[in-house]
């Protein structure tokens, strides 16, 4: 039922004295040991000595996705680096990219609440557990392997790819534990439909989805069709990847892991608290990260906080599933897009800056990104052959810097405004 | 049990303790360690109402005891075993004992004797020396009379300053176990310690004080991984080159 008890079902008042420990020794090693923070803290005329209670924590300055790519790429560490043992980054052009750093602590730390978060999804010690994340520079497929094989469960690290196959290993390996996005989950129902494989022949039981926005109505589908318990559960790469948030079996809310993160929801005109169970912009503090904390992150992320106690007997806040985005960062396949990369990449192309507009759809709950870009007279060839190149090229060079597959367009001037008379750079026809 | 947030305290104008926030658990042994002169034994002292915080709450037991006077606080269940363990030396051991019991309520009053076979149990060399004058032990018997004399009044927590001090490697060892055993038999401790290491190795939990402030909570076992801490107070860093 519980994987951490003590800290999971916390008096309110004990908790709130442990965060303000954690937080008074963060802001500490924050304000002497990162440069960039004592400045800012400095510049805000924030003395850190005097945050004497958690409300005192909104006279501090916030930490936006702009300090971590001007910090790039380990400006913002607090310990040095032969300290780290771990490095993670987000994918992007050059001066998007964010880079994170973990200690010893941190995995420990990263793994018991990742197990956290699979304990109160249902899984156990005894569960063969699947992880259909990617394994790489992102936090998923890593931060949730470590969390699994903490908890002692049987861990697959099947990663993405070859859907088939995934099936096949579902099915012999008598898999109990699934965990991917939901959308690949709808995928992997959608193939053994093809294919003939009835969900009876499964052993699956929980099912354990994030990275990527979801619904109820997709909650109700994967439970249906692959005949499981689906959870969600939330968490970033800038503050520490999968395992700040998670949805217990009641299925009501992701409780936060409180003892290690500071949460607000803060309106996102005014940056003031939004009136309690209210939607505005998660932003986060962590309390225990040694390699690279951060204060009040603005995730960018929109929630709001659930009222009442939960019947699990967590005393942990619970968050809603994600609503929405303070930007327009789109979330393609579990990866995390800014229009303004694919902008970049086009930027560079022969020093035009071609008109474009990003489309996504999904389809056979896979999403997928196309890029129409205009040709202007600069870019204009007659020759197909060299339009043709020239497509393939941007293509090639979304791909390397996004990391997900792009469809490229090439269309005639003034196509877009056809398409799209308020001159949105994109068009998100996904519904989840 | 004890809970204290923003503590400021110190010497005339020099502020030794700076915002420290801390708790202690039921039955938990937590380590408070750091260099001299960081603040450890200021904050023993102070929340032993020997030194008054300038600002701050310190509860224990639910009670606000930071304007208590040092005199009532034993009382209230929270000892201190003094560093250099400030035993009386020309009283024998056992009056050392009985004395460390006249804090106890009248109703325990009566349970003086079997309280001293209590201890004589724990530490079986002071059953060997009661009769002795308390000068005349060595410094580990001493230290061992120092906590023989502090659990007489069944405190519900005992805190410990630097009780390895001036003491050889293998009796800290042996101090070191009774305090895990003063655990498992309940007891709640507040340990200070300059040797980190060994504090740590029996510890729940430890903070590390850095000039007056806590710079780092954490399980102990999180401490002795900590590199920051191994480079400053365990004395080594294992580099693999």
């Amino acid at each position: 039922m519980y994987w951490q008890k003590q800290f999971e079902c916390m008096r309110r008042e004990d908790l709130e004295q442990l965060q303000l420990e954690r937080l008074q020794a963060t802001l500490y090693r924050l304000g002497t040991h990162v440069p960039f923070y004592r400045r800012k803290l400095r510049e805000a005329k924030v003395d850190y000595e005097a945050i004497t209670s958690l409300e005192a924590l909104r006279s501090l300055p916030f930490t936006t996705k702009e300090d971590l790519h001007g910090n790039y790429p380990y400006g913002l560490f607090a310990v040095p680096l032969r300290d780290v043992v771990r490095i993670h980054s987000s994918s992007g052009n050059a001066g998007m990219t964010t880079v994170v750093g973990y200690s010893k602590n941190d995995i420990k730390n990263w793994s018991d609440l990742v197990a956290r978060i699979l304990r109160s999804a249902g899984v156990t010690a005894l569960d063969v557990v699947q992880i259909a994340y990617d394994y790489g520079i992102f936090t998923g497929g890593l931060g949730l392997h470590y969390g699994a094989e903490r908890l002692g469960a049987s861990v697959i690290p099947i990663s993405s790819g070859n859907i088939k196959r995934q099936i096949r290993i579902m099915r012999d390996f008598k898999t109990t534990a699934l965990i991917c996005t939901p959308s690949h989950a709808l995928k992997l129902a959608d193939v053994m439909m093809d294919t003939g494989v009835n969900s009876s022949e499964l052993s699956l039981k929980y099912g354990v989805f994030g990275a990527e926005p979801w619904s109820e109505t997709m909650r109700r589908e994967i439970a249906d069709r692959l005949g499981i318990i689906a959870t969600d559960n939330y968490g970033l790469s800038e503050v520490m990847g999968p395992g700040i948030a998670g949805e217990c079996r009641e299925c009501n809310g992701l409780h936060i892991n409180e003892d290690h993160f500071l949460v607000e929801v803060l309106d996102t005109a005014t940056l003031e608290p939004v009136p309690p169970g209210e939607v505005g912009e998660l932003v986060i503090t962590t309390l225990t990260k040694e390699a690279f904390p951060v204060i009040r992150y603005r995730t960018r992320d929109l929630t709001r906080l659930l009222p009442g106690a939960c019947p699990c007997g967590r005393t942990l806040a619970r968050m809603s599933r994600i609503l929405g985005r303070s930007d327009d960062m789109l979330i393609i396949r579990g990866v995390n897009i800014f229009p303004a990369q694919i902008q970049a990449v086009l930027a560079d192309i022969d020093g035009t800056e071609p008109s474009y507009l990003i489309v996504v759809d999904r389809e056979n709950h896979e999403d997928k990104l196309t890029v129409m870009v205009e040709v202007t007279e600069a870019l204009f060839s007659d020759q197909i052959r060299k339009q043709w190149a020239l497509a393939a090229s941007i293509q090639e060079r979304l791909v390397t810097d996004l990391g997900i597959q792009v469809q490229v367009k090439l269309v005639e001037e003034k196509t877009l405004e056809r398409i799209d008379s308020k001159g949105r750079k994109v068009i998100d026809n996904r519904t989840f | 049990m004890l809970k204290i947030r923003n503590l400021e305290a110190g010497y005339g104008k020099l502020r030794v303790l700076k915002n420290v926030s801390m708790h202690v658990s039921g039955g938990e042994i937590v380590a408070i360690i750091g260099a001299n002169g960081a603040g450890k034994t200021t904050l023993l002292a102070t929340i032993a109402g020997l030194i008054r915080a300038s600002s701050g709450e310190i509860h224990f037991l639910g009670e606000d005891i930071s304007k208590l006077a040092a005199a009532k606080i034993p009382g209230r269940g929270c000892v201190m075993v003094p560093e250099g363990r400030q035993v009386f030396a020309s009283m024998t051991v056992a009056d050392n004992l009985i004395l460390g019991g006249h804090a106890l309520s009248r109703q325990h009053k009566k349970d003086l004797s079997r309280l001293l076979d209590h201890q004589y149990e724990l530490f079986p060399i002071l059953r060997e020396r009661r009769s002795q004058l308390a000068g005349t032990l060595s410094g580990g018997e001493q230290q061992m009379l120092a906590m023989g004399r502090a659990l007489m009044s069944k405190p519900s927590l005992v805190m410990m300053d630097e009780p390895s001090t001036g003491l050889a490697p293998l009796i800290v060892r042996d101090i070191f176990q009774i305090i895990v055993r003063l655990r498992a038999e309940g007891n709640t401790v507040l340990l200070v310690e300059q040797n980190a290491k060994a504090a740590l190795a029996i510890a729940d939990r430890g903070y590390v004080l850095e000039t007056g402030k806590v710079i780092i909570q954490a399980p102990a076992e999180d401490l002795l991984a900590n590199k920051d801490v191994q480079r400053a107070y365990l004395g080594r860093e294992k580099l693999e080159e």
